[in-house]
């Protein structure tokens, strides 16, 4: 079989909001996929007792996780709203030109508040205490 | 000329009706994700505290424990399903693909496995 160019051809596009929108999405969901990873550990963590729960508490509280963590709170809430924009489009609704781009203003302004407003939460001042 | 049917030629090489699945399989998941991943957050940080004694009262909790390896199932089924598309769009020679996606696959099922023992075990354990 002759070679053919395979999907997706990622560099024929021009440059486009729905470029970033989607590639963002997709970038969230790996970096949730890494974050089960951290899930799992927690939890099996937790499954091999009180020692090795109180070792894993330490590693996991180290100040290099912080970051790592915000960025698991900024891919969940973006997934999530920008997932919820799909299934919204899935239904058949919402696909204009404009109300795309409207719907993409959206996701990214609600994501952004949602990151802070839960961030200071829980990253924040208050989470050593717990 | 083959002397193959027209109905022996076309049999096997993709159907109608079967190749949405991964697609309805990726929306279904996530539907289901929504609740079953802010009931999780929400439930682990209405905790007083993250300490071993608080969080094994929490798993023996049913509604935590089932509620739980729900969300590890269902979220790892869509990870995998995720991860799948990337791979298959990322990754072009046809022996690496074919590895990772076996690789992948064989990670989702370990994962979802093992959450669901460490779960289960914390649950029904005996006393502490």
């Amino acid at each position: 079989m002759p070679e053919r160019p395979l999907s997706p051809h990622l560099s024929v596009y021009k440059f486009k909001y729905t470029l970033v929108t989607s590639i963002a999405n997709r970038f969230a969901g790996f970096v949730l996929s890494v974050g089960l990873l951290i899930l799992v550990y927690w939890l099996v963590s937790l499954a091999a007792g009180a020692r090795a729960y109180a070792q894993a508490r330490g590693i996991l509280s180290l100040g290099v996780f912080k970051p790592i963590y915000f960025l698991l709170l900024a891919a969940f809430v973006y997934h999530l709203v920008a997932g919820v924009r799909h299934l919204v489009w899935d239904c058949g609704l919402g696909l204009e030109r404009a109300s795309a781009r409207r719907s993409a203003w959206l996701v990214a302004a609600v994501s952004i508040a949602l990151t802070l407003i839960l961030a200071y939460f829980l990253l924040g001042p208050g989470m050593h205490t717990k | 000329m083959s002397l193959r049917s027209p109905l022996g030629r076309i049999l096997g090489r993709g159907s109608a009706k079967e190749g949405v699945h991964h697609w309805w399989l990726q929306r279904l998941t996530s539907v289901a994700l929504v609740p079953l991943s802010i009931g999780f957050l929400a439930s682990l940080l209405a905790l007083p505290a993250l300490d071993y004694a608080s969080l094994v009262a929490w798993l023996r909790q049913s509604g935590t424990a089932l509620g739980l390896i729900l969300f590890v199932l269902v979220a790892a089924r869509h990870s995998q399903l995720g991860m799948r598309v990337v791979i298959e769009d990322y990754v072009h020679g046809e022996g690496l693909k074919t590895v990772a996606l076996v690789l992948i696959n064989f990670a989702h099922v370990l994962i979802s496995a093992v959450a669901v023992f460490a779960v289960l075990k914390v649950a029904l354990g005996g006393r502490l």
